[in-house]
């Protein structure tokens, strides 16, 4: 195999990189700028940053964000969990097919429409819109993203290892609590983490689903960019970008310390 | 695996001899499977099967690779429930009863290890499910661990053990709440061949110890001779016999047991001659007479099997006294030298191969039989079985 770079690859590789990297580059960069103008630079300054920690329809928006994806991705994480669980054990029961393929749909359906029809059912029911509709429609599409995540991972379980623990007088609540649940811990968590991040940054459904005084960071950050762009909602974003990037290095370092171990493990197990 | 036996004890062997409740009309069995048939969709894994199993036995279920021995095993277990027939341990119908309530415990084929679990908690597992005592908990671990050897890996988890310390951990588990019965499912199975026949022993004896009885599946049949006081042969989801090891061996009930385990020459032919005790068949194309004792009762005329060991035929340069009985002349064809002993395959004039063992008992030969040589063989009226079915 050749594997020289030429300067073809090189080219695209660099173009690539920057189309995916530049505009979070600046946005970032100029998240620092002195200068009110987001075009112009005019010297390192973390001013945006002091003052965005003293814009406290930000601060609220952000505590709503948090709020919303903490509790949403927990309800759809054990929501999606049990859908997961009956899609892969009870593989005969009638209607399986429709069940199935009604879990994934809502993955490819356009945003605008779950967040249309939602709105339509709130009020429909007459219920007002606010915090609880929106934690209630980010539950509704998260929760299949979750059951997707943890079905993988039932599929490959040893069914042997509950009805080892049934065999030594495990109920079958305790099996779950005891053996399952630990087992396939890391796939939930992945769940719970794919859909406290999309619930992060979801604005259409959310658009669609809130009422007044329930508004998130993407939100907050839209409706204030039709208004104009301020280094305020690059120094806001270049904070989240932080987050995720710190969750993201951190979930990868753990990872790769596990495969780490038990391969190391393996191989001392097989040496004695 | 017996070096804690001091001299002035028994063997284990004394003991297995005396053991024979299946022959006294008195014993009580402890496991009962009436008639049980368990059926996937319109597939029948298990056949109206009976089968009955004694307090203290170990008893070995042996058929080929989808015979349906795990499906009888986990409808002993109560994974699964019979499609119909009942099952009784201990006098009790085990119908609706769920495997959490069942006084039976499994050593799975796979182990199944709990991986997020060390292997103190993988054994305390189903003590814990008891509410037992934490001390009490801790004690019966530590003797467990002590009993498979495996003190020093206690706060190991499984993926950092070998897979035959993962077989002792699957056992440990398994008798570490003391059942009445041990339902194991190939537990040598994925070990390698020097540790399988090690650990046979190391079962045995542990069987012996706790004083439990020992339900376990195997293909291999060196396997289920070595290790139990009885084993059932099965086909297709059916029983085709029970029967201790030697009397599978020695007198197999069919042609498919004799055929199944060990090797065996297997002629047909018809009923010559009967009387005396003593039966002549003619087997057909061969026009060759074998005279053998009466084990069964035949009518003359009637077709019939013969079935003979390789170690019981005596192979030679020497016409025998009688040629005309038992006794067939040909060409050396083949000889397998395993070491212990060697088997010829000697092929008559008919194109019949015949396998005849003989045990290398001295370590060199003057002038042995080689390839090409012609030969006679020949056997005595009890080395064979007659069989009709
Ligand atoms: N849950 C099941 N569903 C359908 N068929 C099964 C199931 N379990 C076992 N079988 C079938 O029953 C037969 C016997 O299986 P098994 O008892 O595992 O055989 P063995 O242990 O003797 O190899 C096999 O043909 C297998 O495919
Ligand atoms: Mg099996």
């Amino acid at each position: 195999m050749n594997t020289t770079w030429s300067r073809f690859n090189i080219a695209s590789l660099v173009l690539g990189f920057a189309f995916l990297y530049l505009p979070i580059v600046l946005l970032v960069v100029f998240s620092f700028n002195e200068s009110r103008l987001v075009t112009v630079w005019a010297g390192f300054s973390t001013k945006w940053y002091v003052s965005l920690f003293h814009n406290q329809s930000f601060i609220d928006a952000a505590w709503v964000t948090i709020r919303v994806g903490l509790v949403s991705a927990t309800v759809a994480t054990i929501l999606g969990t049990l859908g997961a669980l009956a899609m892969t054990r009870y593989t005969r029961f009638r209607g399986r097919l429709l069940f199935s393929a009604m879990i994934y749909a809502p993955l490819v359906m356009p945003e605008v429409i779950t967040g249309l029809s939602m709105l339509l059912l709130f009020v429909a029911l007459g219920f007002d819109r606010g915090l609880w509709t929106m934690i209630l429609a980010h539950i509704t599409f998260s929760m299949c993203f979750v059951a997707v995540v943890v079905q993988s991972r039932l599929v490959t379980f040893d069914r042997s290892l509950e009805e080892a623990a049934m065999d030594l007088g495990a109920t079958p609540v305790t099996t779950f609590f005891k053996v399952t649940l630990p087992v396939i811990l890391p796939a939930v968590v992945s769940g719970w983490m794919l859909a406290f991040t999309l619930s992060l940054d979801d604005l259409v459904i959310s658009s669609f689903t809130s009422g007044p005084g329930a508004t998130t960071l993407p939100m907050r950050i839209y409706s204030q960019v039709r208004l104009g762009v301020t280094p305020e909602i690059n120094a806001a974003c270049t904070m989240l970008i932080a987050i995720v990037t710190v969750g993201v290095i951190i979930a990868s370092i753990a990872n790769k310390r596990r495969e780490v171990q038990k391969a190391r493990d393996e191989q001392a197990a097989a040496r004695n | 695996m017996n070096g804690n036996a001091g001299a002035n004890m028994k063997s284990l062997g004394s003991f297995r001899r005396k053991f024979a409740p299946w022959n006294d009309p008195q014993a009580k069995p402890f496991i009962a499977i009436e008639n049980v048939t368990k059926k996937f969709a319109d597939f029948t894994a298990v056949d109206d099967l009976s089968l009955t199993i004694f307090n203290r036995e170990f008893f070995a279920l042996l058929g080929a690779s989808g015979c349906g021995k795990s499906t009888l095993l986990r409808m002993l277990a109560g994974f699964e429930e019979p499609t119909a027939g009942r099952i009784l341990i201990d006098g009790q119908d085990m119908r609706g009863i769920p495997p959490y309530k069942r006084p039976v415990n499994m050593m799975f084929q796979s182990y199944a290890l709990f991986p997020h679990m060390t292997v103190e908690g993988n054994i305390a597992f189903g003590l814990k499910q008891d509410g037992m005592a934490k001390g009490d908990i801790e004690a019966r671990v530590a003797e467990m661990l002590k009993l498979v050897k495996l003190e020093r890996f206690a706060k190991r988890k499984p993926h950092q053990l070998s897979g035959g310390q993962r077989q002792r951990v699957a056992l440990a588990r398994a008798v570490a709440k003391r059942p009445k019965v041990l339902l194991l499912d190939e537990p040598l199975g994925a070990l390698d061949k020097k540790l399988r026949e090690e650990t046979q022993f190391e079962l045995m004896d542990l069987q012996m110890k706790l004083g439990l009885t020992f339900v376990v599946v195997t293909h291999d049949q060196e396997e289920a001779m070595t290790m139990a006081d009885r084993i059932a042969v099965m086909d297709k989801g059916k029983v085709m016999q029970v029967a201790t090891p030697a009397e599978v061996y020695e007198a197999p009930n069919s042609k498919f047991v004799a055929d199944f385990i060990g090797n065996v020459n297997m002629f047909e032919g018809r009923t010559a001659a009967v009387g005396n005790g003593k039966i002549d068949i003619a087997v057909a194309p061969e026009n060759f007479t074998i005279r053998t004792d009466a084990t069964k009762t035949c009518s003359v005329g009637q077709p019939v099997g013969f079935a003979i060991r390789p170690e019981k035929i005596r192979i030679s340069r020497q016409q025998p006294v009688d040629p005309s009985i038992n006794s067939a002349f040909g060409e050396m064809w083949d000889i397998a030298y395993f070491g212990d002993m060697t088997v010829f395959h000697v092929k008559l004039e008919s194109g019949r191969i015949i396998k005849a063992a003989s045990l290398n008992a001295v370590r060199t030969v003057e002038d042995p039989l080689s390839y090409d040589d012609m030969v006679w063989v020949n056997f005595d009226a009890d080395a064979g079985i007659v069989l009709t079915s």
